[in-house]
């Protein structure tokens, strides 16, 4: 952050402008960053506007849908009282998130560290493979996994339930936290492990006790975006959960509040802002290890 | 990383005869292996053999909770579907018309974006987290958002149609944004852009953070003008950056599920079918995973491209492969 606001400051600052120029250069700037703003957050807005609204103001088409004149809670009351929201999907979601997450960064880093550290016959064949992985989008897979899920369900009880998103979800996770912490480790100075194991230490031990503390903020961002992706994924559970109970936020909002009438928008606006809601806190006080989560695919 | 290898060899125990035969042969560090086996297990188990059963799938007449057999002849699911599925015709150019106009949108605007936040000093956290928000909120929720706002009866556009002066003076509207086949594929690919655009603002930001602020400095030097910069600066340098994002939203974009799923299910008339949609109408809805299967296998060769390409350039790189 420091670096980047130097540069552009600089970037700003670096001819001998008059300051009429720099306020116009400054105003131009703001003026087109806003509409970027404004069209990010629109839906976001949508939401909590309508969610505010009573069900008269909603159907009221005269008056402008952007504003909520009589504000009322009624919306979050009916998610509280008459559907599975709080007491279930969330519940869910957030089991799901947590449990698929731990297997994935467990996984994860043990994987990722035999790839930036260590020789051995078929290590790049395996780095060729998780990248390759990586890239295997969920629409490919989720018709073959029914049969798979079907499998398993014969010994463990899986089908039906959020367990069986537990079992999926680290397909597309430790591709993706493998390739992150990959770069981590490799910006490790060797010289430090060397230290450990000379004084003795087992290469687990190396790891947990030299390794992961120095590549902590990877670590980090591995466990926030992994989060964030279990909480947002659609299409496995929507294929793999049919009840009601199980469901995560994503699908039970899809599809236990979308009905037939026209009085739902209220209630079905609040629970898709209360289940943005855990993430966008997340996001708020982690930002800048999404930013390098999302970058990292990309540019070193 | 050679040399770093050799080391650690030095300082592990002391091999055994057999185990040194087995070192020569594959690689001084053997744990490795027990350190890649979790995920392995798990990439075979879930990523492999699903994958091996597509194929299997693709070429059966497997349907749900039944017995499958190989058909005659067996690219017969193929064949079927590029002959004499109309709906699969209209998928590919759908989805062709989707992933070009979406990914060139998401791009151009990417890369404006990108420029104003390095060029703005003030509330650059703010400004850099708002516009990433669409890409980290859940998409399934906030397309319900933009739902809302395509409605026919409660749409917000078309009430800013109808009511904001000028606009209300063209009398345009109301639109069924969802229910017109053309309009349709336009909001889907509308919201696709919402959703993919923060990607390729923040990359290519970071991508502009790493260019030498020298070669600016020179540039001014010789008067070079804001655009001549761009074209002859920023454009070519971040050119390595802007092949990655694009290949990747290349892909993510092609397999989109959710946002057509939520707006239209595929809807009005097969207009917004992608494979993944198209697939899952087939292969989970009318039960008939075999060619449920062959369809989503289309997405295979276009991924397999990109995956070719990308590690061709990520091998250029010496310290990337691996």
């Amino acid at each position: 952050m420091a670096a980047s606001a130097t540069v552009a400051r600089s970037a700003v600052g670096r001819n001998p402008k008059t300051p009429g120029w720099r306020i116009r250069q400054a105003t131009t700037t703001y003026a087109a960053l806003i509409p970027y703003v404004a069209f990010s957050l629109f839906p976001l807005y949508i939401m909590f506007i309508t969610s505010l609204k009573s069900k008269q103001e909603i159907n009221n088409l005269g008056k402008s849908p952007f504003w909520a004149t009589g504000i009322t809670l009624e919306n979050y009351e009916y998610l509280a009282k008459n559907t599975h929201f709080f007491d279930h999907w969330m519940i869910n979601t957030f089991i799901v998130a947590v449990v698929a997450t731990a297997i994935s960064v467990a996984v994860g880093v043990l994987a990722a560290y035999a790839l930036a550290r260590l020789k051995f016959r078929g290590v790049e064949a395996f780095g060729v493979a998780v990248f390759i992985t990586y890239l295997v989008p969920q629409s490919l897979l989720f018709l073959p996994l029914i049969e798979v899920i079907n499998f398993v369900d014969q010994y463990v009880p899986v089908r039906d339930s959020y367990w069986s998103l537990i079992i999926t979800y680290p397909t597309f996770l430790i591709p993706f936290v493998t390739w992150l912490l990959m770069g981590y480790f490799r910006t490790v100075p060797f010289e430090v492990e060397e230290c450990a194991y000379i004084d003795g230490c087992s290469r687990v031990r190396t790891l947990v006790q030299i390794v992961l503390p120095m590549a902590l903020p990877g670590v980090a961002c591995a466990i926030l975006f992994s989060f964030t992706l279990c909480w947002n994924e659609f299409l496995y559970s929507l294929v793999f959960i049919q009840d009601e109970l199980q469901k995560t936020i994503s699908i039970g909002v899809f599809t236990e509040l979308v009905r037939g009438d026209i009085y739902f928008w209220g209630s079905l606006m609040a629970a898709c802002l209360t289940g943005c809601i855990p993430i966008l806190i997340i996001y708020a006080f982690f930002m800048d290890y999404f930013v390098t989560g999302l970058t990292a695919g990309a540019i070193k | 990383m050679a040399i770093s290898a050799n080391e650690q060899t030095l300082v592990l125990d002391s091999p055994g005869v057999s185990s040194q035969r087995w070192r020569r042969s594959f690689g001084p560090d053997l744990d490795g292996y027990s350190f890649i086996l979790p995920a392995a297990i798990i990439m075979i188990c879930l990523v492999v053999y699903p994958f091996c059963l597509a194929l299997y799938y693709s070429v059966s007449d497997k349907m749900i909770g039944e017995e499958s057999h190989l058909v005659k002849p067996l690219w017969d699911n193929f064949l079927y579907i590029v002959t004499v599925d109309e709906i699969f015709r209209q998928t590919l150019k759908n989805t062709l018309i989707f992933a070009t106009v979406s990914v060139v949108l998401k791009m151009v605007f990417g890369m404006g974006a990108a420029l104003l936040l390095q060029r703005a000093a003030r509330l650059k956290r703010f400004f850099r987290g708002s516009i990433l928000i669409p890409f980290i909120a859940p998409t399934g929720l906030t397309t319900l958002g933009w739902w809302l706002i395509f409605d026919p009866t409660y749409s917000h556009i078309n009430w800013i149609l109808a009511n904001v002066w000028p606009l209300s003076l063209l009398g345009l509207g109301p639109y069924q944004w969802l229910g017109n086949p053309t309009l349709a594929l336009l909001s889907v690919i509308f919201v696709n852009f919402w959703r993919g655009m923060p990607f390729f603002a923040i990359t290519l930001f970071a991508g502009l953070m790493s260019i030498p602020e020298q070669l600016y400095e020179a540039a001014d030097a010789d008067g070079a003008t804001t655009t001549r910069k761009f074209w002859h600066i920023t454009l070519p340098l971040l050119r390595p950056v802007m092949a990655v994002v694009i290949l990747f939203s290349t892909i993510f974009t092609l397999a989109d599920f959710g946002i057509v799923f939520v707006l239209t299910r595929g809807g009005p008339m097969n207009s917004t079918h992608l494979f993944a949609t198209y697939a899952f109408t087939v292969g989970i809805q009318n039960h008939e995973i075999g060619l449920g299967a062959a369809i989503s296998l289309f997405l295979f060769p276009i991924l397999l491209l990109v995956v070719i390409f990308q590690l061709r350039t990520v091998r250029k790189d010496a310290d990337y492969g691996g």
